[in-house]
């Protein structure tokens, strides 16, 4: 049987990979070894360490490193033969044009970001070339596949924007966690840290309407007489102390809110501050959430004029135990509940939790989607005949043996014991005649659509009008190609080939949409039904789960493994010519 | 800090996934010892999906040399030959697993596993069998079963792009969280039951409701075959076809079940399908891996008890195919 991994379509398809983090590393090892021979892939992230659960191309060692070169490296170790493209670039540069898509078959999505995909939707849109979107996110996985014409694309389906939060919630009246968060990483981390010339809503309050310093002094710029250790003092004492002391003096503000508590450092410190190195210290919040008094010791790393620009990174471990501190300081003023640096960490830094085995699984089904294009037969609709047709394509290459042709509800021909003496001579006449004299022509552009229930097989045939073919190479005037159950043998007039069992899945006239869904909620999460979000993830992995039709199986809570079936064609019902 | 806590490399390395399932099932992975049995394309996945989750210990075992076949699906062995000559299937994949997590301990265990006594399989938490004839399922199956403790045992084999993966936890408790009448979080335990493999493949097919897949019967007439025959597993081929044919009459037959019910074009499929397809493989093993990790973590709802996919259709599909006292 021509196995489907060593058909020529595949050995010949150039394939684009965007992202090689993730399902990226899953994708190019599945591509490789089904046989695909010419794959392109750009990334422009570097390796770390964060990446090593489930990223399995990467090693300790290339921490650093650019992704799409390492992973072209390891998946040659052993497919050698094989060629790999890779790219250290973004996406979005502008070398990525519209010619550069077009000459591929096929692009695969494997990105993280909601913004990239919009931009590789729109280019595959201008080159014609189809799509398979993905993503994954915990156990979360769902696969999709655009092709322009055929199926709506990415941007059809409305996506969630990424969360934000009122400035005055994040300023004034923070009620969750993650406003403590954003202000201690977007105001206050970024006004010590960052560009001191950048806006900073830190010293706006939801009454005062003026801006401007007091006594025209910038509070936070640091004095000649003072040392790091007052002057961390000092802004402590002013953000979480006077600030909320003067945020209290205006009573409408808390009329129905709880009044949030100033702090000040002498009540909270111990005698002396941490020193190291001469480097005084960043805070660091205990992991004891019962304690409102959070010891901490704030200090800073260096005074901003000498680091000027720096902006909040995750894996800055100052910066995220900074922040975590800030915002639990905070939280413990406005009565929050405090929350450990790894929660901290995963909300501030935006992360996304994952794992190796959803990946694969996406993979898996990706590479699937990517193999399936829809069957094409390119054939001169203006010589060749129905019975040709019948004949040669499908009874001798799809081997069935009680084929229904039909042209959308259109009876062209079918084979069978009960039919009437009318439609059987209406069939008689339609082989002898050329596809384009049909009594529902048939021509390039147009989707023929056959069956043969017995075997449970169908198919649907994109025809493509070609004037001419080659006499020795291609003698029948018909080329079929494309993923079908059936092998595609140059037929052996002796060789009977049985359909296969099972339907089709091919491309579909309307919406190419194949999901799997593995459901999993974590340990914060409460379950009802069919659930998802996990609170305090933000972030662009949100799915779009508008598409979700049946489930097989009943999902009763939490992690569920939930396999969904294609929503979209499996049968095709049978339409009679009246 | 008492022992048990994950260590700083640990909590770095793991970050990603601890946000998924949790510190405390962390730890259990790291203690668990992972036994697995024919290095094909699927168990290559899994074993790749097992080692990076963190394990304690994976445990390989397939005396056979690099054939064609098996470097056509199985990522882990190195196409140079100067390389792989001289060594078996189970060596070749455990240089390149150790390489995913040094944290993890990949090592060979040669010889006949059909042979291995009880006390062999109780330093295994979870046995995976994968290319393996009905017999020895079955006898593998029962050593674990005769064990005091819990051993989880699965089997897992991919034909054509169809893929079977087998399940029994024999008596398995874990906890779920739910939400109670004042939509309060609360716990809740739940207990199943499994039947072992002979149990399950020995309810008649007449019992079971009609939608089951068709692969479930199809595999079990395959199986019956290389069985009858004294086949290795898929030692099998086109010129099979028509005595494959005519035993699933006569198993139809005996089982009372209309023969049409099991495509011939499945069997045919079957038959013929020597080689896995790379993304099945990618498909089974995760799902297999994701299985695995439940069951040691003790979290989440474990498939009951078999599962199968055909990329033909794109369907997978959990069966629960039990005795009914189960």
């Amino acid at each position: 049987m021509a196995s489907l991994h060593h058909s020529s379509a595949v050995k010949a398809a150039k394939v684009l990979m965007v992202g090689a983090g993730g399902i990226g590393c899953e994708l190019l090892k599945t591509l490789a070894l089904s046989g695909f021979q010419d794959i392109h892939i750009i990334d422009m992230d570097t390796i770390e360490v964060s990446n090593l659960n489930r990223q399995f191309l990467f090693r300790q060692s290339h921490v650093g490193q650019s992704k799409a070169m390492v992973a072209r490296d390891a998946v040659l170790r052993f497919r050698p033969n094989i060629s790999i493209t890779p790219y250290h670039a973004n996406v979005k540069d502008s070398d990525f044009n519209v010619e550069f898509f077009k000459q591929f078959n096929v692009v695969l999505n494997g990105l993280d970001n909601l913004e990239a995909r919009r931009h590789v939707n729109r280019l595959c849109l201008a080159a014609e070339v189809p799509l398979v979107e993905s993503g994954t996110t915990g156990f979360l996985g769902q696969v999709t596949v655009h092709a322009k014409g055929k199926t709506e694309c990415y941007e059809c389906q409305p996506k969630p924007a990424p969360k934000t939060y009122p400035v005055c919630t994040i300023t004034s009246t923070p009620s969750k966690f993650v406003h403590c968060i954003v202000w201690a990483k977007d105001l206050l981390f970024a006004k010590l840290f960052g560009d001191k010339n950048q806006e900073n809503d830190l010293n706006v309050r939801s009454s005062d309407a003026s801006n401007s310093p007091e006594n025209g002094e910038d509070v936070f710029e640091r004095r000649d007489n003072e040392n790091i250790e007052q002057y961390g003092r000092r802004i402590y004492d002013h953000v979480f102390g006077y600030n909320i002391e003067v945020a209290l003096s205006n009573q409408e503000t808390w009329k129905n809110r709880n009044r949030p508590k100033p702090i000040y450092s002498r009540d909270v410190l111990p005698g002396k501050l941490n020193h190291q190195n001469g480097n005084v210290d960043k805070s660091c919040a205990t992991d004891d959430l019962s304690s409102v008094s959070t010891m901490a010791s704030l200090g800073l790393k260096n005074p901003q004029d000498e680091i000027g620009n720096l902006s909040f990174d995750k894996d800055d471990q100052l910066a995220v135990e900074f922040v975590t501190a800030a915002a639990n300081i905070r939280a413990a003023s406005f009565g929050i509940p405090l929350h450990s640096l790894f929660e901290a960490k995963g909300i501030a830094g935006n992360i996304v939790h994952a794992v190796a085995t959803t990946n694969a699984v996406v993979a898996g089904l990706i590479v699937i989607e990517a193999i399936k294009s829809p069957l094409s037969l390119e054939i001169n609709t203006h010589h060749s005949k129905l019975r040709d047709f019948v004949e040669k394509i499908v009874k001798a290459e799809l081997g069935m043996n009680s084929p229904i042709i039909m042209h959308g509800v259109t009876l062209l021909y079918e084979v069978g014991d009960d039919l009437e003496e009318d439609m059987i001579a209406n069939y008689t006449a339609n082989l002898e005649k050329v596809l384009s004299e049909l009594p529902s022509s048939v021509i390039g552009g147009t989707m023929l659509t056959v069956e043969d229930l017995q075997q449970e097989l169908t198919c649907n045939i994109y025809i493509k009008h070609r004037e001419e073919f080659d006499e020795e190479k291609e003698p029948d005037g018909m080329v079929l190609s494309g993923w079908t159950q059936a092998p595609l043998e140059k037929k052996d007039d002796n060789k009977k080939l049985v359909g296969n069992g099972g339907s089709t899945s091919t491309a579909l006239p309307t919406e190419g949409q194949k999901e799997v869904e593995l459901v999993e909620i974590s340990e914060e999460t409460e379950i009802s039904g069919k659930k998802r979000k996990q609170p305090g993830i933000s972030g662009d992995e949100t799915n779009n789960h508008n598409e979700i039709q049946k489930l097989d199986v009943v999902d009763d809570g939490e992690d569920d493994l939930v396999i969904l079936d294609q929503c979209d064609i499996d049968k095709k019902k049978k339409k009679r010519l009246q | 800090m008492d022992g048990e806590e994950l260590t700083e490399q640990e909590t770095a390395l793991y970050d990603r996934q601890i946000r998924v399932w949790g510190a405390d099932a962390q730890r259990r992975l790291s203690k668990s010892h992972i036994l697995v049995y024919g290095m094909k394309g699927t168990v290559a996945e899994f074993c790749k999906n097992i080692v990076l989750a963190g394990v304690g210990s994976l445990t390989l075992v397939d005396d056979r040399a690099v054939t064609e076949d098996a470097l056509s699906s199985n990522f882990l062995i190195p196409p140079n030959e100067n390389v792989y000559a001289g060594k078996t299937l189970a060596e070749l994949c455990c240089n390149s697993l150790k390489e995913f997590n040094p944290m993890v301990r990949v090592s060979v265990e040669k010889g006949d596993l059909s042979r291995f006594g009880g006390d062999f399989f109780d330093k295994f938490d979870i046995v995976i069998v994968s290319c393996c004839t009905r017999m020895t399922k079955k006898l593998i199956n029962e050593k674990c079963r005769k064990l005091s403790k819990r051993v989880a045992f699965y089997t897992v084999d991919c034909r054509d792009y169809c893929g079977e993966i087998f399940v029994d936890l024999q008596k398995y408790i874990y906890t779920k969280k739910k939400l109670d009448e004042n939509n309060q979080p609360t716990t809740v335990e739940c207990e199943l039951q499994y039947p072992s493999f002979q149990e399950s493949i020995s309810v008649p097919w007449r019992k079971l409701p009609r939608r089951v897949s068709k692969l479930y019967f199809a595999m079990r007439v395959i199986e019956s075959f290389e069985e009858a025959e004294g086949r290795n597993p898929g030692e099998i081929s086109m010129e099979d076809l028509p005595a494959v044919l005519k035993l699933k009459k006569e198993l139809c037959e005996a089982q009372s079940m209309n023969e049409s019910h099991i495509p011939n074009a499945l069997l045919e499929r079957l038959v013929m399908g020597k080689r896995e397809f790379p993304p099945v493989c990618a498909i089974i093993g995760g799902i297999l891996g994701q299985e695995v990790i439940k069951a040691i973590s003790g979290k989440g709802d474990p498939l009951q008890n078999f599962f199968f996919f055909d990329a033909m259709d794109g369907k997978g599909v959990i069966e629960d195919i039990s005795p009914p006292n189960v």
